[in-house]
């Protein structure tokens, strides 16, 4: 009914191949991308700069994520490791004269070839094992950054991002900088879309699946799993980049520490492991409703509703935060795409209850 | 020379303290093949518990009983709750679960129980053991023999009737069912027994540094203990602990004053990769086989 499938016919290739076949679909994704758009005018400075830039930032942060761990299979709990290094060197670049785009991008590359020599290490194994090691690179990161003054700009010192513009428009306001962050999380979309059907992107998911039976098929498991590791921590790096020009401001090793590689696997969890709708919601559910029900239970308290202790209140957002987890690995571990997915499943056919034949 | 001895042998003493937080990974992965990231917020909630039973008036030795039942009852109904409908699912599963858990554990317990470090007395006292002019933290050698009597303790366990129970599940959960075991019940006591491995070491480590939440953090540390000695074996904790203890305290003692600090992390974190490059299942453990 709402998503009209009568009309929709193939009658070339590339129709059959295209991302939204559905008119219902395409016109949400339209409507979305106006609302992003627009959304410098239609909500304030303060919603736009604490809750819809930081999660668009994230939400990209957590599709390269997704691109490794959903369609690759490979577990990654050193993510926040790989953005620290596309934040860092993205910025002493920068810092050195470098243009922002030349920044970027040099932030990028060498999050990529730091990402693949420990993709490269961690090769051998998998599962536990893998989650084991990245996690001690995660730490071991974590100490070159904060134990190298030339990096981190002298141990428990913050290092802050310089002037800069983007294309000849200076980065210098909120508005700026919220449309810097679109465009890459727009990108970073279209190309997590995209790769799903090319053939990297099945060379991926035959590794997921089973790495001996895919090499079986003549993929070959060892580049496979290096060119996924380096595209992740190239899009990670430059995720870890914009995160540091446009939403901090200033950078200290604590930002990228080993609660934020949990949080980044969190968010691909919560949202759906390997889709580009559940990076999204995933990104917001990690980040706002923690600190949403920790207002709303603050507020009933206040309201005298309660009584609630002040330390018990400073500890609820990870209280919600770890229950969140638990909660959606027990009751949907498919994530939020999967409830996203049921939703609109069942408005495909309503108002019947399920297809026919 | 006497620097190094210093260095070795009070390493040595909190690598045992290490393998008692190990204790309890390695006892669930054995069981129920399950990583259990949240030991380290298990031992945090222990350390917790047993505060606030001492600060109840109880003496310790009884609130230290009392933790113990209280976190086996805590590792059964985590098990039957969380992690018996996890069986079957992928490692990122269970992997995320027990993180969660921890993190749930990180804020639920110092927020019910107050943030601000608390102190366990134990009555050991400060001063320094002095052994042939070797410097000894006098916390650390009732630490670390304690630890060594518990692990040797559930060393003998597994030799008991038990304790075969639960090493024949360990070994093969189909043939256990198939003469009689209760697979199910077999992986509760552990988790139970966990618990308890969970109270030595909170105790331990909440008396040496305070009960705080950053009692959690001895995960790391664990992690690379059962990494090196071998995830399922229990004579490797006590390998493990020792050697990720000793380098643990030996290199930072040297090379602390030039890498500007906390080293330890690094070092920790070089065990467990050096292990994962070169022997992925430890010196003890056993070698998984895949099969297609």
């Amino acid at each position: 009914m709402f998503y009209r499938l009568s009309g929709v016919r193939h009658t070339s290739y590339p129709a059959a191949r295209q991302l939204w076949p559905i008119a219902a679909d395409r016109w949400q994704v339209g409507v979305l991308a106006l609302l992003a758009l627009l959304a410098p005018l239609l909500i304030s400075d303060l919603y736009l700069g604490s809750y819809a830039l930081p999660w668009l930032i994230w939400t990209a942060a957590a599709l390269s994520l997704s691109l490794l761990m959903g369609l690759g299979g490979q577990l990654h709990f050193g993510f926040a490791a790989v953005m620290a290094i596309g934040a860092y060197s993205s910025i002493h670049l920068a810092r050195g004269g470098v243009p922002f785009e030349f920044a970027l991008l040099g932030g990028g590359l060498t999050a990529a070839v730091i990402g693949t020599a420990f993709g490269a290490a961690a090769l051998r194994v998998k599962g536990l094992y893998l989650v084991m090691a990245t996690l001690a690179m995660q730490y071991l990161v974590d100490w070159v950054i904060s134990n190298v003054p030339a990096i981190s700009g002298g141990a428990q010192a913050t290092l802050r991002t310089p002037e800069v513009s983007f294309l000849w428009i200076p980065i210098d306001s909120l508005d700026a900088r919220y449309y810097v962050a679109l465009l890459w999380t727009v990108l970073m979309t279209l190309f997590f879309l995209n790769v799903k059907r090319t053939s990297f992107g099945r060379a991926l998911a035959a590794i997921r699946d089973k790495d001996f039976a895919a090499a079986v098929i003549g993929v070959d498991p060892f580049r496979t799993k290096l060119t996924a590791f380096m595209t992740a921590s190239f899009a990670g790096g430059v995720s870890g980049a914009i995160l540091a020009f446009c939403y901090y401001g200033a950078v200290t090793p604590e930002q990228f520490g080993f609660n934020v590689s949990i949080q980044l696997v969190a968010m691909v969890l919560v949202g759906g492991l390997g889709s580009v709708i559940g990076g999204y919601l995933g990104a917001g559910f990690v980040l706002l409703v923690p600190i949403v029900l920790t207002n709303l239970i603050a507020g009933l308290g206040a309201a005298g509703w309660f009584s609630i202790s002040q330390n018990l209140t400073a500890h609820l957002p990870l209280i919600f935060y770890g229950g969140m987890i638990i909660g959606f690995l027990l009751f949907e571990p498919l994530g939020l795409a999967k409830i996203y997915d049921n939703i609109r499943k069942y408005f495909l056919v309503w108002p019947f209850r399920h297809s026919g034949s | 020379m006497a620097y190094f001895i210093e260095l070795l042998v009070n390493g040595a003493l909190v690598g045992l303290m290490y393998a008692l937080a190990a204790l309890g990974f390695v006892l669930i992965y054995k069981s129920a093949g399950v990583p259990n990231l949240a030991q380290g917020a298990l031992v945090m909630m222990a350390a917790f518990l047993v505060w606030y039973l001492g600060s109840l008036g109880l003496p310790i030795w009884i609130a230290i009983l009392a933790g113990a039942a209280l976190m086996f009852g805590f590792g059964l109904l985590v098990e039957r709750l969380l992690l018996r409908r996890m069986v079957g699912q992928p490692v990122i599963m269970v992997v995320m679960l027990t993180l969660g858990m921890e993190i749930l554990l990180r804020g639920l317990i110092p927020g019910v129980f107050g943030a601000s470090p608390k102190s366990i007395d134990l009555g050991i006292g400060l001063a320094p053991v002095i052994v042939a002019d070797v410097f000894m933290n006098r916390a650390y050698l009732i630490g670390g023999l304690v630890a060594l009597l518990l692990i040797g303790a559930s060393m003998l366990f597994f030799r008991t009737r038990l304790g075969t129970k639960l090493r024949a599940v360990s070994d093969d959960h189909v043939a256990s069912w198939a003469v009689g075991l209760s697979v199910e019940r077999a992986i509760g006591l552990s988790w139970g027994i966990a618990g308890i491995a969970a109270v030595g070491a909170g105790v331990l480590w909440g008396s040496v540094q305070g009960v705080d939440w950053t009692l959690s953090t001895l995960l790391f540390p664990a992690i690379a203990v059962v990494i090196l000695g071998g995830i399922d074996s229990i004579k490797g904790v006590l390998v493990g602990g020792l050697a990720v203890g000793i380098l643990g305290s030996v290199i930072p003692g040297y090379l602390d004053a030039y890498a500007g600090g906390s080293t330890r992390d690094v070092v920790t974190s070089v065990i467990i990769l050096l292990t994962i490059l070169v022997r992925p299942h430890g010196i003890f453990g056993r070698e998984d086989i895949e099969r297609i």
